[in-house]
């Protein structure tokens, strides 16, 4: 595996080796990312492939990929580290008298007794690693404060153990699906890349990767209906990952042609809400061919 | 040729010193439009460019973007300044070194018209960046001839009509024209843009002076959207609003926002353990839900503004479980079960219009009574946790204004907001009593989603009791 890209055609060819069809700044970014070291900031809507992304990087660099999925309520026990708090009173229990309060106590905060979480493990890891902090949108303001000293220097600090550094530079990838405005310190310390919906051909490129034995009118075909669905006013959109679903279902069923009735039928993969049903199959089924009398 | 440079600005006094001069520049321009661009972000581009070819324009670009604009209405903006930034930079070394253009094909005048239309429709449909521009110079060669009005927006729209290039289908043409069906709007877009770009450089050429920069306007500022657009930004800035509204009791909370021990249950749980608390338990945190009580004004005067209210009350209900929504123009009529059934927000307007049955005799509001009714209906549940948010112009249209009443809603709920959909300078005219509101509550302007990202934020804002 290419541990150190030379140039960002290095990356294109690289991403896609491993399944993954960047654009044209993504292969940009991502090269810029694992040569500077500096965290990417990856915004888009929901199912563009941002989280994709990360796994494609560390696959093709050849790291292991740390994953830490953000929530409403994440804090530093989950993420960063927690003391192992029943292992510390067994320890206790187990020295009962025998030792004096002072031996116990440099004891019981080494790291032996640190639970490392993701960002700590992402740290600490001897061998470099692909560190994925997962829709970071969806934390509080305080946990971004709490992110920064990590992102800027590599290192986090432990009140009871002192400053632990990076031993090697891990490649942050960080996403959002830009449901509120992070904060500006946050985005200064990134590179930024925004990731939309991939043009037309971009689009059938991936599909085709992912299906070839698709034939390429009906993958055509596809990539035009879900561009039409696209435009609707949807509660949700049909991501990337829905029309690769979707390539594979009409492969699965032999489908040589996507007519009213084939869209019909398949129509759940792509759409996920009741309401949105009914727009779609009125807004797009109608424009395709009736099915064929055979 | 002192004058011609008293119009058109003239060049920069110096020439460019050095790239990284030319780039602080580049900058400062963003600055200049309202982009924040900080040092630490500029000190990375540079390190960045470092490490990329150049030979490529776009990924020249694209790295800038990446280390400089960093959300999409910045990249917006961020392309826009690059664009004119780097013209006018080339031009006015252009002019400098005196290069020009070759003149455009001669004979021209030979050209055949109705070929080079197809052509360009032609290559409009599957065109390059390249060809488009090569074809933008011959058809201002073609039509732009001499004439040119001195304003460029005119000239480029005239060009584009004598083009016959539009939009929408124009049937009469034989159907192997690509202009049969109508043209891809954003490809049209682009070649009007060649096209402004090639006159503006004709002109450079001619007055050997930049003519002043032209400073970005809302328009070109705004991402390309529509009213569906509109109806997703609403939605986006209210979901915006109930993550906020949602993380704003943990801040109150201040220093106490740490789990507390559950010592009864880790008593319990250590039961198993022989008596010793291997298992801690912790007390919940339970965010503290607010209560909102929404107030509409569905009538005549504020009819424009009615959609854009009803799509936000509409986007509330989607978030906020514990919501009640009233509509009101006489008197108020409650719609909170409208709201809770119909998901889809076409079926709710027209729900709402066609059920909620809102006593409607003159048309015309009568805010004195709706206070009262309001207060009738929901005294007993009005509490300091309670968030009170009316939507309305404040045009009592000559009746009683009633603020007392509007006082004791205000002094009973925790807080009490007004979104008032004229803009500010038309507060307080004709019939409008806005200001007698305004001392028992927080009032904002409200007309566009920009705007009520504003009202989130100071609804959001940690209050200090």
């Amino acid at each position: 595996m290419a541990e150190n890209p030379i140039s960002v055609q290095d990356v294109a060819e690289g991403l896609q080796s491993v399944g993954y069809l960047p654009g044209e700044s993504t292969a940009l970014v991502s090269f810029l990312a694992a040569k500077l070291g500096k965290p990417v900031l990856v915004e888009g809507p929901a199912g563009v492939g941002k989280t994709e992304l990360a796994k494609a990087l560390a696959k093709y660099l050849g790291r292991e990929l740390v994953r830490l999925q953000c929530y409403e309520g994440l804090d530093e026990a989950k993420a960063l580290y927690e003391w192992n708090y029943r292992k510390q009173l067994l320890r206790i229990q187990a020295e009962v008298g025998g030792t004096g309060w002072d031996e116990v106590q440099d004891d019981i905060f080494g790291e032996e007794f640190l639970l490392a979480r993701p960002l700590m493990t992402a740290i600490a890891s001897k061998q470099p690693v692909v560190l994925l902090i997962d829709e970071i949108d969806k934390t509080d303001q305080e946990f971004e404060a709490m992110l920064l000293e990590l992102l800027s220097d590599f290192q986090i600090t432990i009140p009871e153990l002192g400053r632990i550094e990076a031993t090697t530079h891990p490649v942050v990838i960080l996403t959002s699906n830009n449901s509120r405005e992070l904060t500006e310190a946050l985005k200064r310390r990134c590179l930024y890349l925004w990731l939309d919906y991939p043009e037309l051909e971009h689009e059938l490129q991936i599909v085709r990767m992912h299906t070839p034995e698709l034939p390429e009118t009906v993958a055509r075909k596809l990539v035009d209906v879900i561009r039409m669905v696209r435009e609707l006013d949807l509660k949700k959109s049909p991501s990337i990952a829905e029309s690769i679903d979707w390539a594979r279902a009409l492969l699965l069923l032999g489908a040589r042609e996507i007519d009213q009735d084939v869209f019909r039928q398949t129509l759940s993969v792509i759409i996920k809400h009741r309401t949105d049903l009914d727009i779609v199959a009125e807004r797009v089924g109608v424009k395709l061919e009736p099915a064929s009398a055979a | 040729m002192p004058p011609v440079k008293a119009i058109y600005g003239g060049l920069p006094d110096k020439p460019p010193g050095s790239f990284d001069g030319e780039l602080l520049a580049f900058a400062e321009d963003l600055r200049s439009e309202g982009m924040a661009v900080g040092t630490s972000e500029m000190l990375d581009a540079f390190d960045a460019l470092a490490l990329i070819e150049w030979q490529s324009s776009s990924d020249f670009k694209e790295t800038l973007a990446t280390t400089i604009a960093k959300s999409p209405e910045d990249r917006r903006v961020f392309d826009l300044v690059f664009e004119r930034f780097f013209f006018r930079a080339a031009e006015a070394q252009a002019v400098r070194l005196s290069v020009s253009e070759p003149q455009s094909r001669a004979g021209s005048d030979e050209l055949d018209l109705e070929a080079l239309r197809r052509q360009i429709a032609q290559a409009l449909e599957d065109g390059s960046e390249s060809e488009l521009r090569d074809l933008a110079r011959l058809a201002i060669a073609a039509f732009g001839k001499g004439e040119g009005s001195g304003v460029l927006g005119v000239d480029v729209q005239r060009i584009r009509r004598a083009l016959g290039l539009r939009t929408e289908p124009q049937p009469d043409l034989p159907s192997d024209d690509p202009r049969h069906d109508g043209l891809p709007r954003e490809q049209l877009r682009r070649f009007e843009q060649h096209l402004r770009r090639e006159l503006e450089r004709g002109l450079i050429e001619r007055t050997q002076a930049l003519p002043p920069k032209r400073p970005l306007s809302d328009l070109d500022r705004s991402l390309p959207g529509g009213p569906v657009q509109d109806l997703a930004a609403v939605h986006k800035v209210v979901a915006q609003l109930r993550r906020r509204l949602a993380s704003q009791g943990h801040e109150l909370r201040g220093a106490n926002r740490h789990a507390h021990v559950d010592v009864r249950a880790t008593m319990r749980a250590s039961l198993q353990t022989g008596g010793v608390p291997v298992e801690l338990k912790f007390r919940p945190k339970r965010p503290r839900r607010p209560e909102l009580f929404v107030l509409c004004d569905v009538s005549t005067s504020v009819t424009s503004a009615s959609t854009f209210f009803l799509s936000v009350l509409h986007a509330l209900h989607d978030v906020f479980r514990k919501q009640r929504s009233f509509v009101f123009i006489e008197r108020i009529s409650e719609v909170t079960e409208i709201f809770q059934r119909e998901r889809d927000f076409r079926a709710a307007a027209t729900a709402v219009s066609r059920d909620a049955g809102v006593a409607d005799i003159s048309g015309y509001t009568d805010y004195g009574r709706v206070w009262t009714e309001f207060l009738a209906e929901i005294e007993s549940e009005l509490h300091p946790r309670a968030t009170v948010i009316v939507l309305g112009d404040a045009r009592t249209n000559g009746r009683p204004p009633r603020e007392d009443v509007f006082a004791a809603i205000a002094a009973k709920a925790g807080r009490t907001f007004w979104l008032n959909p004229e803009p500010r300078l038309y507060w307080n005219y004709g019939d409008s009593v806005i200001s007698v509101y305004e001392q028992y509550c927080e009032a904002f302007e409200c007309w566009r989603t920009d705007q009520l990202e504003e009202f989130v934020k100071a609804l959001t804002k940690p209050t200090v009791r």
